[in-house]
């Protein structure tokens, strides 16, 4: 950081993309509240326990990516543009790699609690679901966060400031509707 | 990176199953005052949103190394003041917002107890949020973890579990 920052700089820098996240995240309720996804609800047990498990993972693993690169454009340590290579290029593939991971993680997590609580699940059905919500999120929150950091910060935005709520802006309302996607892919396949 | 987040993303899932099933406890309410419906991702992404600010702030300040932990440091101080003033700003129109989307969609939640839903868990939040973020940096440094791959994950979820604890802490005292 070239200068200090007060607290009246960080909040002028980051209120209009909380801004923001709370309008997508409203939108992201609304989704929710649609007759669509209630039926979804309704028809896949286990889908509201899994709900903030998979929200949560898409901020933890593009905030994680959104702070590294962050601090690596601070430090010098890459350009602000797309460069398919070393730091850059490894970032992307273990954010990519946890996203999938984890959320297929939390599919057989939300089954197995399912049960524990005395309701049936369908494992494969949950599996589909989650591993479609977070292939389609991958693409989205990578070409997303990318740009903005990229682009925000040759403008001279700090990208610490604005990293998180895009996160979770994007997240979350991509996140929402492309589990409902994915309830669509499970539901042609099985 | 996928072999420090892998494990710790997976611990902190089974954390949310915690707000799984705090939701499935509360989902006849929650589709009945769809006001509280739309609350939930709001809510859950605005604690967020906090503490990653606070976290990536934190974190670049001691890569940088200008951090030093003392609730007397400027950079903390200027981070946390931002903190608290985003809080209320956002959480005073999430009030009105969610008042209006839940009269569209049906519900029958009044402007006033939705502000003080909305108002009170928010700036309880808030302190939470501040708390937990200086405390993750804190320890990821001492643990010699890379603060920029551990803070965001654990404060994310952390408040994720305590916001939605908190918000139907609130609604079921108010409601």
């Amino acid at each position: 950081m070239p200068r200090h920052d007060t607290a009246l700089d960080v909040y002028r820098q980051s209120l209009p993309v909380i801004l923001v996240s709370l309008v997508a995240g409203l939108f992201a309720g609304t989704i929710l509240g649609t007759e669509a996804m209630r039926a979804g609800i309704e028809s896949v047990p286990g889908l509201l326990l899994l709900l903030p498990a998979f929200l949560a993972t898409r901020g933890g693993v593009y905030g994680s990516l959104g702070a590294r690169l962050s601090s690596a454009l601070h430090q010098g340590l890459i350009e602000p543009r797309f460069e398919w290579s070393g730091r850059l290029r490894n970032a992307i593939i273990a954010s990519f790699l946890n996203g999938i991971l984890v959320s297929v993680f939390i599919a057989v997590l939300a089954w197995g609690v399912t049960l524990a609580l005395g309701r049936s699940a369908n494992l494969f059905e949950l599996v589909i679901i989650l591993f479609v919500a977070a292939l389609l999120s991958a693409v989205a929150m990578l070409g997303v966060l990318l740009t903005v950091i990229f682009k925000g910060y040759r403008r001279g935005l700090d990208p610490d400031n604005v990293i998180g709520p895009v996160v979770t802006t994007v997240g979350d309302v991509f996140g929402v509707a492309f589990l409902l996607v994915g309830i669509a892919v499970a539901g042609v396949i099985l | 990176m996928v072999r420090t987040l892998v494990p710790l993303l997976a611990a902190l899932s089974v954390l949310q199953m915690g707000s799984g099933t705090v939701l499935e406890t509360f989902e006849e309410q929650l589709l009945e005052q769809p006001s509280l419906l739309v609350l939930v991702p709001v809510m859950i992404g605005t604690a967020g949103n906090l503490g990653s600010i606070m976290s990536a702030r934190l974190s670049t300040q001691l890569h940088l190394g200008l951090l030093e932990f003392s609730p007397n440091n400027p950079y903390v101080r200027a981070t946390v003041g931002a903190v608290f003033g985003l809080a209320a700003t956002v959480f005073v129109l999430l009030g009105v917002a969610s008042w209006a989307i839940g009269r569209v969609l049906g519900g029958t939640l009044g402007l006033p107890r939705l502000m003080v839903i909305t108002v009170v868990s928010g700036m309880v939040l808030a302190v939470w949020v501040v708390i937990v973020s200086s405390a993750s940096v804190y320890v990821s440094y001492r643990l010699g973890y890379d603060p920029d791959d551990t803070t965001i994950p654990i404060v994310t979820n952390v408040c994720d579990v305590t916001g939605v604890l908190i918000l139907f802490g609130v609604v079921s005292v108010v409601t």
